[in-house]
């Protein structure tokens, strides 16, 4: 019981790393390729073979298949907290590689965003819909 | 401009994750990560209706997504799309019949004022 319980928090960790990796950097890719405008539904269609904007989309597409794969064993209501690092992540991607400014109010409003989801996530082991599946949950 | 983006990728991104979350319950865990295996339980899963609907919901998200950080700068951009965390929450404890206590109440009121500070 205890290998399958260690197996699975292993297994949910690599993906959950996955996950938040690419979804940070698919985002960051994007904004780099992202011209300044977009007029047109027709640019929205193009931009999408700018090579960094390209390189966005495959890793979001990775993100789409890694969250689904640890949706298929774990909670929404573990994956949500577990996976907001993600956003302290693009604050610093923003900050280091974009120059982008990050106010102090900023700052704060991302140190409560993760307060809040580490909350959430207290207590919540990732497979706890499993425990309320055969029961109605009060 | 902005704040309609944020709209569109908020119901999307809500609608998509939660549809998810449904879809891959009911296929069950993945446990072989072999190439042919996932090809066979991507080739399962493009049948499921749930998943079907989330990856609509989110391409929908997406493409919000890519004009909201055409304006927006992506420190401001992703932290406000967070307020996805509270619907989702509230969606996980009604949908997905997810035991959601006060810690996570709390949780989300601390989501949207983190929210609050970073879109000010």
């Amino acid at each position: 019981m205890q290998t399958e319980s260690a197996r699975l928090r292993i297994k949910t960790w690599i993906c959950a790393t996955v996950v938040v990796l690419s979804n940070v950097f698919g985002n960051f890719f994007l904004k780099r390729g992202m011209p300044p405008r977009l007029n047109g539904p027709l640019e929205y269609i193009t931009v999408l073979f700018e090579p960094w904007v390209s390189l966005g989309v495959l890793l979001l597409i990775l993100w789409l298949l890694s969250r689904m794969a640890l949706l298929s064993w774990a909670d929404l209501s573990y994956v949500l907290p577990v996976t907001s690092v993600g956003y302290v992540l693009v604050a610093l991607v923003g900050k280091v590689l974009l120059h982008e400014q990050i106010t102090g109010r900023r700052w704060a409003g991302i140190l409560l965003i993760v307060a809040g989801v580490a909350l959430v996530s207290g207590g919540t082991s990732p497979q706890t819909a499993k425990i309320h599946a055969g029961s109605a949950a009060p | 401009m902005r704040w309609v983006w944020i709209g569109v990728i908020v119901a999307a991104t809500t609608a998509g994750e939660v549809m998810q979350a449904m879809g891959m319950r009911r296929h069950g865990e993945i446990r072989d990560f072999r190439p042919g295996a996932l090809g066979r339980a991507m080739a399962v899963l493009a049948r499921n209706r749930f998943v079907i609907g989330s990856v609509i919901a989110m391409a929908v998200s997406f493409f919000a997504n890519i004009g909201l950080l055409s304006i927006a700068e992506l420190s401001f951009a992703v932290p406000a799309t967070a307020v996805t965390y509270v619907m989702e929450t509230v969606l996980a404890k009604y949908v997905l019949k997810e035991n959601v206590n006060r810690l996570r109440w709390a949780g989300a009121s601390l989501v949207i004022c983190g929210v609050a500070l970073v879109s000010l």
